[in-house]
């Protein structure tokens, strides 16, 4: 029997994932501003959809919750930046303060289970969206902008946002590349599959879901605060939506819950249809909704586990391939 | 006197969120599992009574003749097209199917009915604006007693279902534990079937409560549902009196809140809701043991 995590095509992939990586960083200094922001767009679904996934696919923790945390980075860019500290540097900042946050916020989320996790998480996002909007000094309700960004010229802004987001998404993609092939990794699915049975091995179950709640905190953070950049503009209303919330459920379950290919695969789709179906509107909303649906019930690996079980492909190893060479006994 | 009068406000304002929760309450209670689309199918069924009235000239409760059972059909027909699937792939997938299916529903209505903000107070006759003055400065709101009496009706009733019959007895052996229910000759997803049923149809009932007190739009849904989920959680899982308690301490919490200062009114809510989930790691050992 022989116990594999790396096969000829994960190499070549991971390989060629580097160099796209690369490819990715040059995009600035190739295309329109227009294509740059559409790509920044592209990258805060990669984030947002790679922190849900291993939240709800390898922690088993579903959070309807996480506009939270995109609101805070947001909110605490806007605040940071008032305070003089340069923009890009306020973004990171706030990025690692809405990790920071998470930190209290576990302490009570992470005792809660199922449904009562999911509204918990929400009424939480809900509970800071009604203090944002009372404050004044952040806009109320009507929202404020990152004035400081205009400073830059118009394709340096574009450019240096593209970058951070970029930087981001490469740092949330590789952490959790890392995290899941770790020891803890493991523990996090054993605690998905059984939490009770993880818990008897000697599995960490708190510490364990502490670490993968922060560190999807602070990616939706970092997201939140890309948007910002983005889009110059917050308003409480529509930043801690539960809106994101569906986007992120819609690109994982089709991509692939519990997958680590999957949810990339569709954060490209939903960027796809965004893409396409822009003036769609409500249609295309019950359209995201009704698939969400039925993956979940009926393919409930989505698209990338049906790659995976037809093709036996694996192009980001976060698992173990074992493999019987004929004539070899079978293992026990 | 103007506390006492949040109070009372408050205990009107918790027999509405009692009523709302109430469906989830039952679900919860048979089949362990929480419905995200819960808010908007109540919102459903108020966007069904405005359409009849567009129709005919009743008043919103005699629609509820028409809606009430169309809505059982659409619990019993979600049940058996979506829920029994999803109760078969573990505790997540329920969840996740009907947050797809809570979209579904918010936009077919916007795309239905626009996203005009809507309500039936207007054909509901004087009950919405009559009130029993008790002393100079205490009157008790009418529609408020009426809604809270509805609330106070439904879960009595359900209760002495439960307790006092034998196909009460059958939902509460399907809700401990199905198979050996099977064995006794109780076809538990014939139960869960109904008990989706009426969930759906009472949901319906608060939806058109919340349209006749207040306004709805296609996307009131999801509020409506944070604040029954809170009601079924403060008054304690699984238990219907709790859910009646639980929407009643809701209810007072934002009343004095919104006396305190009419922006506080729902943050108040969430925060006693917060509390009692934070407080109570209690309920989810208490979830663990039913299960």
């Amino acid at each position: 029997m022989i116990v594999r995590r790396w096969t000829a095509s994960s190499r070549v992939f991971t390989g060629g994932a580097c160099a796209l990586a690369v490819g990715l960083a040059l995009v600035p200094l190739l295309f329109d501003p227009d294509v740059t922001q559409k790509l920044t767009t592209l990258l805060v679904l990669v984030i947002l959809a790679a922190t849900w996934n291993a939240l709800a696919g390898y922690g088993g923790l579903v959070s309807v919750g996480q506009q939270a945390f995109i609101g805070i980075g947001a909110y605490t860019t806007v605040f940071l930046a008032g305070l003089g500290i340069p923009p890009y540097l306020a973004m990171a900042l706030a990025a690692a303060g809405a990790g920071l946050l998470a930190v209290p916020i576990s302490l009570f989320a992470l005792r809660l289970r199922a449904a009562q996790f999911a509204i918990g998480m929400w009424v939480t996002a809900e509970v800071l969206r009604i203090l944002v909007t009372l404050d004044s000094g952040l806009g109320g309700g009507t929202g404020t902008s990152l004035i400081q960004l205009n400073r830059y010229a118009p394709a340096y802004q574009q450019a240096f946002t593209y970058w951070s987001a970029l930087g981001f998404a490469l740092l949330v993609v590789v952490a959790l590349f890392l995290l899941l092939r770790s020891r803890m990794g493991l523990s996090l699915q054993a605690i998905r599959d059984d939490e009770e049975a993880a818990a008897s091995l000697g599995v960490r179950v708190v510490t364990s879901k502490r670490v993968l709640f922060v560190l999807a905190a602070a990616g939706c953070g970092a997201a939140g605060a890309v948007i910002i950049a983005n889009t110059h503009f917050v308003e409480p209303g529509s930043i801690f939506s539960v809106q994101w919330t569906a986007y992120m459920i819609f690109m994982v379950l089709v991509g692939g819950l519990g997958t680590f290919e999957g949810p990339l695969l569709g954060a490209i789709l939903l960027f796809a249809i965004q893409t396409v179906f822009r003036a769609g509107g409500a249609w295309y909303l019950v359209g995201l909704g009704a698939a969400a649906t039925a993956f979940a019930l009926l393919l409930p690996a989505g698209l990338w586990g049906v790659v995976e079980r037809r093709l036996g492909l694996r192009l980001l190893p976060v698992g173990y391939r074992v493999t019987v060479p004929a004539g070899d006994p079978p293992a026990p | 006197m103007t506390w006492v009068n949040a109070v009372v406000q408050g205990v009107m304002l918790g027999g509405f969120y009692a009523l709302l929760a109430c469906g989830l309450s039952i679900m919860f209670g048979v089949m362990r599992i929480i419905n995200l689309a819960h808010g908007d199918l109540a919102v459903l069924g108020a966007y069904l009574v405005w359409l009849l009235l567009a129709h005919v000239n009743v008043p919103p409760y005699a629609a509820l003749v028409l809606v009430v059972p169309a809505m059982l059909a659409a619990g019993y027909a979600l049940q058996v097209g979506v829920l029994d699937r999803s109760l078969r792939s573990g505790v997540l997938t329920p969840l996740l199917s009907t947050f797809g299916l809570s979209v579904v529903i918010q936009n077919l209505l916007l795309i239905a009915f626009s996203p005009d903000v809507r309500s039936l107070g207007g054909s509901a006759g004087a009950v919405t604006t009559a009130s029993l003055r008790i002393s100079g400065e205490l009157s008790v709101p009418l529609l408020g007693l009426l809604i809270l009496a509805v609330a106070v009706l439904v879960i009595g009733g359900l209760q002495l279902y439960l307790y006092r019959t034998r196909a009460g007895a059958a939902w509460r052996a399907a809700s401990q534990d199905p198979e050996v229910a099977g064995l006794v000759g109780i076809d538990a997803r014939a139960v869960y079937a109904r008990a989706t049923a009426v969930a759906v149809a009472i949901a319906a009932v608060g939806g058109v409560f919340l349209a006749v007190r207040s306004t709805f739009d296609p996307v009131s849904g999801p509020t409506q549902l944070i604040f029954a989920f809170e009601a079924v959680v403060i008054g304690g899982m699984g238990s219907l009196r709790g859910t009646l308690l639980g929407g009643i301490v809701l209810g007072v919490a934002q009343a004095v809140g919104a006396q305190v200062n009419p922006q506080y009114a729902v943050l108040a809510g969430h925060l006693v809701f917060l509390a009692v989930l934070a407080t109570r790691g209690g309920l989810v050992a208490a979830q663990r043991r039913a299960t």
